[in-house]
């Protein structure tokens, strides 16, 4: 039996070298040609969220500046399916201002049924709704741009790596295509309708630079609105809309942790009271026992060591 | 029960004598978890990672039964029962599915340890071949459960892992296609995979406590191995399981909990893939296709099949993977030595240190792009899994000499040897390190 399996085992390793062979030989004929997105794509931007790291929270009024961006910029196209209006009550609004945040939403409506004839109709939405997206389905939502489908944004923060930090990074990453890309990639010239961006995976996003000018959103609390101040508002709104429970997991965890701690330690110090005693009733005596020492010499001896 | 020695179960109340009498319950967990099974007393920490692998057996099943009662098993509704109905709106609902998710990795993490501690020590060897084999089985139904659930949610990698995994199926000759159609329910993951891998999903934890219950029962006819793979001489060499294993075990539970809520509570995400929080596309194929990380190194192998050579090199990357742990099945008669513990085998220590780093290569080339360079390493990595089981062990285990042994397990925990017994079927020999023990 021992010989069958070795010589699967051998069979197996032999058509692995011939894989390994037959790829080395296209690797070295056929080298593979390089594409512009392995130079020229660049990874987000270094920039600090108030969430970032085991400690991080919310900004309550950078959240609501981040709203108020999405409101009024980003629900033109992109839809927060799984977000309600009553979700907002965690990002410092109260039952009134939520309440009025829906019976004022411009974006879109909420499909309905007429209660007098039964026809679909639309209504306002409620506090309990999700936040209605800006187009009933996929094929009117390609239809409006240039049969690209923007994405939700409920867990975009987490859906993307870099998080935040990819989103701030798209947002202000619009640029010309550099001069160097297109002398190497004559072929690369960013198409009609698409944006060059180097944080996006193929260096051109569909969509065109939302936010343009300073000033574009005018803040409540008087912060100054700037096109990085924006992103990066917009930014931590979408932290908080993939992750609400951010702050209070983090909080949590730091009383779970505690106590496991306390309860390890004590468990630990119960392992040792316990062992102690196992290790006295098998060995009552230590090193500097005559007998011990005895035979510690034997053996010594009997093995040729000096000492 | 396995030693002469061990204790047998006395109730201490007249109503826990009530009870035995009538069930003998008391005195089964007594005898398996209880001051009635004598357990080597040298055990060292390596020997923890079993509870803690049942520890998180428990978990995953506790937290799955509570998720269940929330989860809307159709196609339109998986994704959103899990990302907007648990995580936002049941109560303490993310942290049952965080700990859920982060469990699975945990549980992984723990029974890879104690696998490799096992194949260190030697405790797949007789008389414990059929723990080592029931433990297998466990860990197969393991990866069916931890894939059939990483597709519950829903998101492009569970939709695409499924499509990955079950078009293996497709590679088997004749019969391949149909049966990959079967096990669908369709030729494509739809709603009617997504409702049998919930079934499954929900069922199999509990195959697998039952073959749990099977591998401690298997284990407790030798009883436990220990660092030395030397046997048990007589009631010197053990200590009662409780209250001194359920110490050790207790506090090393809660320094391994407290590594695991770290990771739920402040990295719930950083073992899972970003993809998986955008919804199911049948249209829209990820950039890469990656299973999760405790799968990584089995997709390397399959993937490093990349040439045809009389089969086809999908059958060949198929028939690979399936045969990487089925083989295992085959360890304790692949390796002759009579010499258990790897700490007495100098030439299999080696050999076994190149073996994990072998298993993270394997783990690094399952989890990159495909790119010349991780390819080939990929080739090298499974060809040496391969030779180092079915080839190098079998070799090793009947030309090296081993180091000798400790005449018993007390005399090695005492470090009184006055000498040192040989090990049957090999030369004694005095080496270095038998004299520095005698110092």
């Amino acid at each position: 039996m021992r010989f069958i399996l070795g010589f699967i085992g051998a069979v197996f390793a032999g058509v692995l070298m011939i894989a390994f062979i037959s790829n080395l030989a296209t690797y070295l004929t056929n080298r593979p040609a390089p594409l512009p997105a392995d130079e020229f794509h660049l990874p987000p931007k270094e920039v600090h969220f108030t969430s970032d790291g085991p400690f991080g929270y919310f900004d309550n009024r950078q959240l609501q500046r981040g709203f108020q961006v999405y409101s009024e910029v980003c629900s033109a196209c992109h839809s927060l399916k799984l977000v309600s209006f009553r979700d907002l009550k965690d990002i410092g609004y109260d039952d009134a201002e939520v309440k009025a945040i829906a019976a004022q939403w411009k974006a879109s409506k909420v499909p309905s049924i007429n209660p007098d004839t039964g026809e679909a109709t639309t209504r306002q939405p409620l506090p309990s709704d999700t936040f209605p997206p800006p187009f009933p389905n996929e094929v009117a939502a390609r239809a409006a741009n240039n049969n690209a489908l923007p994405p939700d944004l409920s867990l975009i923060t987490k859906a993307r790596e870099g998080g935040a930090h990819y989103v701030y990074s798209i947002l202000t990453g619009f640029q010309n295509q550099p001069a160097a890309l297109l002398k190497k990639f004559p072929d690369a010239k960013t198409p009609p309708n698409l944006h060059y961006n180097p944080y996006f995976a193929n260096l051109n996003i569909a969509m065109p630079p939302p936010l343009t000018t300073d000033g574009q959103v005018q803040y409540q609390d008087g912060t100054k609105p700037t096109v990085d101040q924006m992103a990066r508002d917009v930014a931590a709104f979408l932290v908080w809309t993939a992750q609400p429970e951010l702050a209070r997991r983090h909080a949590a965890g730091a009383v779970v942790v505690f106590f496991l701690l306390i309860a390890t330690i004590l468990g630990y110090l119960a392992y040792h009271q316990i062992w102690d005693e196992a290790k006295r009733a098998v060995r009552p005596t230590g090193p500097l026992d005559p007998e011990n020492q005895a035979k510690s010499r034997r053996a010594k001896a009997k093995a040729g060591v000096a000492g | 029960m396995s030693f002469s020695w061990a204790k047998p179960y006395e109730p201490k109340s007249p109503f826990m004598r009530w009870i035995d009498e009538r069930l003998p319950l008391p005195r089964l967990v007594y005898g398996a978890v209880g001051g009635g099974y004598p357990v080597p007393r040298n055990l060292n920490y390596w020997w923890n990672f079993g509870i803690a692998a049942g520890l998180f057996l428990t978990i995953q099943i506790i937290t799955g039964i509570v998720l269940a009662m929330h989860f809307n098993t159709s196609t339109d509704g998986a994704f959103n029962s899990v990302n907007q109905l648990i995580m936002r709106d049941v109560n303490a609902g993310w942290l049952l599915r965080y700990a859920h998710m982060n469990g699975a990795s945990f549980f992984f993490l723990v029974v890879y340890i104690h696998i490799f501690r096992g194949l260190y020590y030697g405790s797949y060897k007789a008389p414990r071949e059929m723990v080592w084999m029931l433990g297998l089985v466990i860990y197969l139904l393991m990866m069916a459960t931890a894939f059939m659930g990483y597709v519950l949610p829903w998101g492009q990698m569970s939709y695409w892992g499924a499509q990955v995994i079950t078009n293996f199926f497709s590679a088997i000759p004749v019969v391949g296609e149909p049966l990959r159609v079967w096990i669908l329910g369709g030729y494509a993951p739809d709603q009617a995979a997504l409702t049998r891998f919930f079934s499954l999903h929900y069922l199999l934890p509990f195959v697998i406590a039952g073959v749990v219950i099977l591998h401690i029962w298997a284990l407790h006819i030798p009883g436990s191995n220990n660092p030395t793979g030397v046997d048990v001489k007589d009631e010197r060499d053990t200590l009662p399981f409780h209250p001194f294993y359920t110490a050790k075990d207790g506090w090393f539970c809660g320094a391994i909990l407290l590594v695991y809520m770290l990771v739920t509570f402040f990295l719930p995400n950083y073992l899972g893939n970003p993809d998986n929080y955008t919804p199911a596309n049948p249209l829209a194929t990820p950039a890469e296709i990656v299973p999760e990380w405790y799968l990584l190194p089995f997709y390397a192998i399959l993937r490093s099949f990349t040439a045809d050579f009389i089969l086809p090199a999908k059958l060949w990357g198929v028939l690979a993977m399936f045969s990487s742990i089925l083989l295992l099945f085959f360890l304790p008669w692949l390796d002759r030595s009579p010499v258990r513990s790897g700490a007495y085998r100098p030439v299999f220590k080696r050999f076994f240190w190149l073996l994990i780093i072998d298993v993270i290569a394997l783990g690094w080339v399952g989890g990159s792009p495909v790119k010349p360079l991780t390819v080939a390493v990929g080739q090298i990595a499974s060809a040496y899994y391969f030779l180092h089981f079915l080839v190098i062990l079998p070799l090793v285990s009947a030309f090296e000499t081993p180091l000798p042994l400790p005449r018993s397990i007390s005399e090695s925990v005492l470090h009184g040897e006055e000498a040192e017994a040989a090990p049957t079927g090999s030369k004694p020999r005095r080496t270095k390190t038998a004299t520095a023990a005698a110092e």
